[in-house]
């Protein structure tokens, strides 16, 4: 189980080789997201150097997801723009040009295909090989992320976890050039966030893949990243190393990265305290 | 005005829709299993219901027939009027209006339950558009069926106005002069130009669902709604539709 990444990266044929990866970047600038009149994204400008692993972090809610979404071209901002390696994501020349993996935060596995038909789709719709060649990449990267045993299973019967294994896994068939991931390890133990940790530096580090992840995960941030951004309710409030960030005396930044938790005085006291003051 | 608006804006979508599946049409070939799978879902899974539907149709229309004609001494045409209103009006139409129910409805909701649950965007950012993989396998193949299913409904009507016609008594005209007139007036052209009508209809309830599944935003509670207006507004097009089709086939 588990076997490291890089090693399984070694060998000849597997989802990773072939992969002249000229590295790409990203570009965000200025841009701003309403939905119905509610401003989600402010003015967030920042850009992911090829072959750099950006973090974004932010509380729930701040708008990494939607951010994600502007990035991947499946939404334009409502103005600023984006660009991956100089142009615009939501046409589709840019992604004949660009292979650009994202995993959902929610997996959005196709459920009417059993798990092995999701990774292949990619590969078959793209006529890159024959079915023996697509079924070697497939298993081989069901194998990293250790869910050979699920292949034939469809969606519906996996864990939240396994979705989301099989949400990289299916990412990582498409060889990607940029790798956007929502929350990569949020429902995984620590064994696996560790693999998952392993693919994205390998992924860097021997393809040149460059990195775009959202997490919550301290840890997985601090280690992994070149950089690190926090989103606030929409806005970057800070963009650095992540040394930056943990030397930083920002309240907010210092609060968000160690936060207090006060067992004596759970949040619902204060509620009974607020609500006998009211009474 | 509003209300305008919103229908100028779906007849956009649904003719962008329209030309963004047909310029993918050269990668039928490739997707030879999913049309193949497509013709079996629309086609073969809706014969039982328009074979009976059709079959009754087809009893009541000999059955009123008869009743009107005994009057006039005409009971002999009764195959006529059997085989003409089924060939023009009733076999494409019944046939269009089962498959909004049954096949609009069903694709209305995969497709809105894709979307719903992104697996739509995943599509999108794998660079697989949906007109390619989810709506041209369903145009092609409504295109293949839908002159069957009417050629099916046709027959079976026809034949369910021949039981009528000779086993009820103040019918009670032989079998073979019920399929001689019926043969007499209709023309092999009335059942070409049923089957145009159905092609249009079946072509308009196939997109038109598929954009309406396709535009779905919000949650697991739209897909409910999104099936709903699918059905609703193929049977309101199939009607207008069928006016104006006729108008212009005349
Ligand atoms: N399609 C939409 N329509 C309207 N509002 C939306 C839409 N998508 C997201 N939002 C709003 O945008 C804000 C940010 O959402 P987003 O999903 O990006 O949060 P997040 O940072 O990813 O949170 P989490 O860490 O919990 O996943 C939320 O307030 C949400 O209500
Ligand atoms: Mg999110």
């Amino acid at each position: 189980m588990n076997e490291p990444a890089t090693s399984a990266c070694s060998k000849t044929r597997n989802p990773f080789t072939g992969v002249e990866a000229n590295a790409v970047g990203v570009r965000v600038d200025a841009i701003s997201k309403k939905y119905d009149g509610v401003t989600v994204l402010k003015n967030v400008t920042f850009d992911v150097q090829p072959g750099e692993i950006f973090v974004m972090m932010g509380p729930s809610g701040s708008g990494k997801s939607v951010l994600l979404r502007q990035i991947s071209g499946l939404e334009y901002p409502t103005s600023g723009t984006v660009t991956v390696d100089g142009m615009d994501p939501c046409l589709e020349e840019t992604r004949y040009r660009v292979r650009i993996g994202l995993v959902f935060q929610a997996g959005a596995l196709f459920n009417s295909l059993s798990v092995y038909d999701n990774l292949a789709l990619y590969p078959r719709e793209h006529r890159s090989g024959g079915e023996a060649s697509i079924r070697e990449k497939v298993m081989h990267a069901l194998r990293i992320l250790s869910l050979e045993d699920a292949a034939r299973k469809f969606p519906s019967e996996l864990s939240g976890g396994m979705k989301k294994r099989v949400s990289i896994a299916r990412s990582l068939v498409m060889e990607p050039q940029l790798m956007l991931y929502d929350e990569p390890t949020s429902e995984l133990d620590p064994v696996m966030s560790a693999t998952i940790s392993e693919i994205i530096a390998t992924l860097k580090n021997e393809y040149s893949v460059t990195s775009l992840v959202v997490t919550h995960d301290r840890a997985l941030a601090l280690t992994i990243a070149n950089r690190v951004g926090i989103l606030m309710a929409g806005r970057l409030v800070t963009l650095g190393t992540a040394d930056d960030l943990r030397s930083s005396t920002d309240p907010r930044i210092v609060d968000f990265l160690n936060p207090k938790i006060d067992i004596e005085h759970p949040r619902f006291k204060k509620l009974e305290a607020q609500e006998k003051d009211t009474s | 005005m509003k209300r305008i608006v919103s229908i100028l804006e779906g007849v956009g979508s649904v003719v962008q829709l329209l030309v963004k599946s047909v310029s993918y049409a050269p990668t039928l070939p490739r997707q030879w299993a999913r049309f193949v799978e497509q013709c079996y879902l629309i086609g073969y899974t809706t014969m039982p219901i328009v074979s009976i539907l059709s079959f009754f149709i087809g009893t009541v229309l000999a059955l009123e027939a008869g009743y009107s004609m005994e009057g006039f001494g005409a009971k002999e045409y009764i195959g006529s009027l059997v085989g003409l209103s089924m060939a023009r009006e009733l076999g494409p139409m019944m046939t269009s209006v089962l498959l909004a129910g049954r096949v609009g409805s069903a694709i209305t909701a995969e497709l809105a339950s894709m979307t719903v649950y992104q697996e739509v965007d995943a599509l999108t950012v794998m660079n697989i558009p949906a007109a390619r993989m989810l709506v041209l396998p369903r145009l092609a193949a409504i295109l293949v069926m839908m002159p069957v299913l009417t050629v099916i409904a046709n027959i079976v009507g026809w034949f369910g106005g021949a039981v009528v016609a000779r086993y009820v008594s103040f019918v009670g005209i032989s079998s073979e002069s019920y399929f001689a007139a019926l043969r007499h007036y209709t023309k092999f052209k009335d059942v070409i130009y049923g089957m145009e009508k159905a092609e249009v209809f079946g072509f308009v309830v196939v997109l038109v669902c598929c954009n309406i599944g396709l535009s779905t935003r919000g949650g697991p509670r739209e897909i409910g709604a999104a099936v709903t207006r699918g059905v609703v507004v193929s049977l309101i097009l199939i009607l207008v539709l069928d006016y104006f089709v006729t108008k212009v086939l005349m």
